[in-house]
């Protein structure tokens, strides 16, 4: 901790999501953490960065009704190595989007109003 | 037991404007008028007071805000933002400092024109990186998927969460100062406009302006006022995460750790409290805290809330005033929830007074289930 971070977590995040990964860290006790982090929470311990399978089950989910616009989902996503993420479960009715539904991740390319972000598809099994 | 219990009482309250307050009235407008007016209801004045604590979402440094408006120098400022529940803070932080000898008169102040200025202009969005791109609606959404993952474990069911809105309007209707009257029924509820399922706009707390004030003492002052006390038994804060998909379970709420150390402290237990008053944001707030605080038992609480059992008449008075659903919601609302509670306690609720109350909890919510505190008020029998 002593020294300059040349990186921030986020921009780590970015460049994995950049090659299709999606990551996240681990503790030293092999815990997983989700969102990225310079310190480890509880322990404060360092923090070691992991790409995901991005293979996920539905843990909670809302269908959301702009007044102006289509309906569209928000869900929250168990990854099997064991972190909780928000994001969207897309080319799906939303309002099928049904809890303990299997995912998997999908990267939604950066524009220049939004940055490199994870999705979702539902997948057999 | 702790050695803190009773040794402060909430002796003055007041609501500043509510509803829709004057073109261009500010918070500091609203919690100046509320100020004044809970030192008028207890009989104090504004020399008395050494030490202010308020919280808005529209002011960053809202104490250095409000003593210059009110043009005192309290020996003890307190600014802590945690969200609707930073009232029940304050008390427990009032408490500590009135224990130690620092102030002895303590203000507690809230305001807003959210609904004058627009829930946007009132709030000012922090930057999300790992939840701004998936557009939830905040906060309506995140309740919403905690009241998703409730009826999948739990087989909650949305008509149950509406019977919690109908109920909070019948409280209201007895409430004159409540900003909505009109007959709501379940089915109402249902067919309102969805916001995020499983939440119509029914299941979520009205967007209203407002503000009002406590005043706290101790008991030695309390005795040559105007009010009757409300001894503060007990206080519990918790803080179990900021964003929501950060919520450890999203079924259990922080409630389950500040209740029972209030409880504690208070030395009662939830069989012995004659009146809730739990910060309802969403239909199912009201439901996480009846089971979190141990009024019914986890997952019971959609059969619990059935057949009126928390409206007027019923075996668990919760939410007196209407609530955030239908009584008032500038934003932040637990200080109208601590007002309530003393007000029951004191007996001057009128039509919607609720028989012999001794003992009354008052619990606050914040950010999206994120900090939890409990405050339990006591008459004087129960000292």
């Amino acid at each position: 901790m002593s020294e300059r971070a040349e990186t921030s977590p986020l921009a780590v995040f970015r460049e994995y999501c950049d090659k299709g990964d999606l990551a996240y860290q681990v503790t030293e006790d092999g815990e997983a953490v989700f969102y990225p982090r310079l310190v480890a929470p509880k322990t404060g311990g360092a923090l070691e960065w992991k790409v995901s399978k991005g293979l996920g089950t539905v843990y909670a989910t809302t269908t959301l009704h702009p007044r102006n616009g289509e309906p569209y989902d928000v869900s929250m996503i168990d990854l099997d190595e064991g972190f909780r993420m928000m994001s969207r479960v897309e080319n799906i009715d939303p309002a099928d989007v049904k809890i303990g539904m299997r995912v998997k991740v999908r990267m939604i390319p950066g524009t220049d109003d939004q940055p490199v972000y994870p999705v979702f598809d539902p997948v057999e099994g | 037991m702790s050695n803190h219990r009773g040794n402060i009482a909430i002796v003055g309250t007041a609501e500043s404007d509510l509803g829709v307050v004057a073109p261009d009235m500010t918070p500091f407008d609203l919690m100046a008028q509320g100020t004044m007016r809970a030192l008028d209801n207890c009989g104090l004045k504004l020399s008395d007071v050494d030490g202010y604590f308020a919280a808005t979402s529209q002011s960053r440094m809202v104490a250095m805000a409000m003593c210059e408006y009110l043009g005192i120098q309290p020996k003890y400022f307190d600014s802590t933002q945690i969200g609707g529940s930073s009232f029940m803070a304050h008390v427990a932080h009032a408490q500590a400092a009135i224990a130690a000898g620092v102030c002895e008169v303590v203000v507690i102040a809230y305001g807003s024109t959210q609904r004058s200025v627009s829930r946007a202009a009132a709030s000012a969005r922090e930057p999300n990186a790992y939840e701004d791109p998936y557009k939830p609606m905040m906060p309506p959404s995140a309740y919403a998927l905690a009241a998703s993952r409730h009826m999948h474990e739990y087989g909650t069911t949305r008509e149950q969460l509406a019977e919690i809105a109908v109920a909070a309007r019948n409280w209201a209707k007895l409430n004159p100062v409540a900003y909505r009257q009109d007959d709501l029924t379940v089915d109402d509820v249902l067919n309102a406009p969805m916001i995020s399922y499983p939440f119509t706009v029914r299941d979520c707390c009205l967007v209203t302006d407002g503000g009002g004030a406590i005043v706290i003492t101790t008991p030695e002052r309390a005795k040559d006022l105007k009010t009757k006390p409300a001894y503060v038994l007990g206080t519990g804060e918790h803080i179990s995460h900021n964003m929501i998909s950060a919520m450890p379970d999203m079924t259990v709420s922080g409630a389950a750790h500040s209740g029972p150390i209030a409880y504690k402290e208070a030395g009662v237990t939830v069989k012995d409290i004659d009146v809730f008053e739990l910060y309802d944001a969403f239909t199912i707030n009201t439901l996480l805290f009846l089971e979190d605080l141990g009024v019914c038992a986890k997952g019971e609480g959609g059969a619990f809330v059935e057949n009126n059992r928390i409206g007027p008449g019923g075996e668990v008075p919760v939410n007196t005033n209407g609530g955030g659903l239908s009584y008032c919601h500038p934003g932040m609302y637990g200080l109208f929830l601590l007002i309530e509670a003393t007000r029951q306690i004191q007996g001057v609720c009128g039509d919607r007074q609720v028989d012999d109350v001794n003992l009354a909890i008052a619990h606050g919510n914040g950010g999206v289930l994120s900090s939890q505190c409990t405050v339990i008020l006591g008459s004087e029998d129960t000292l």
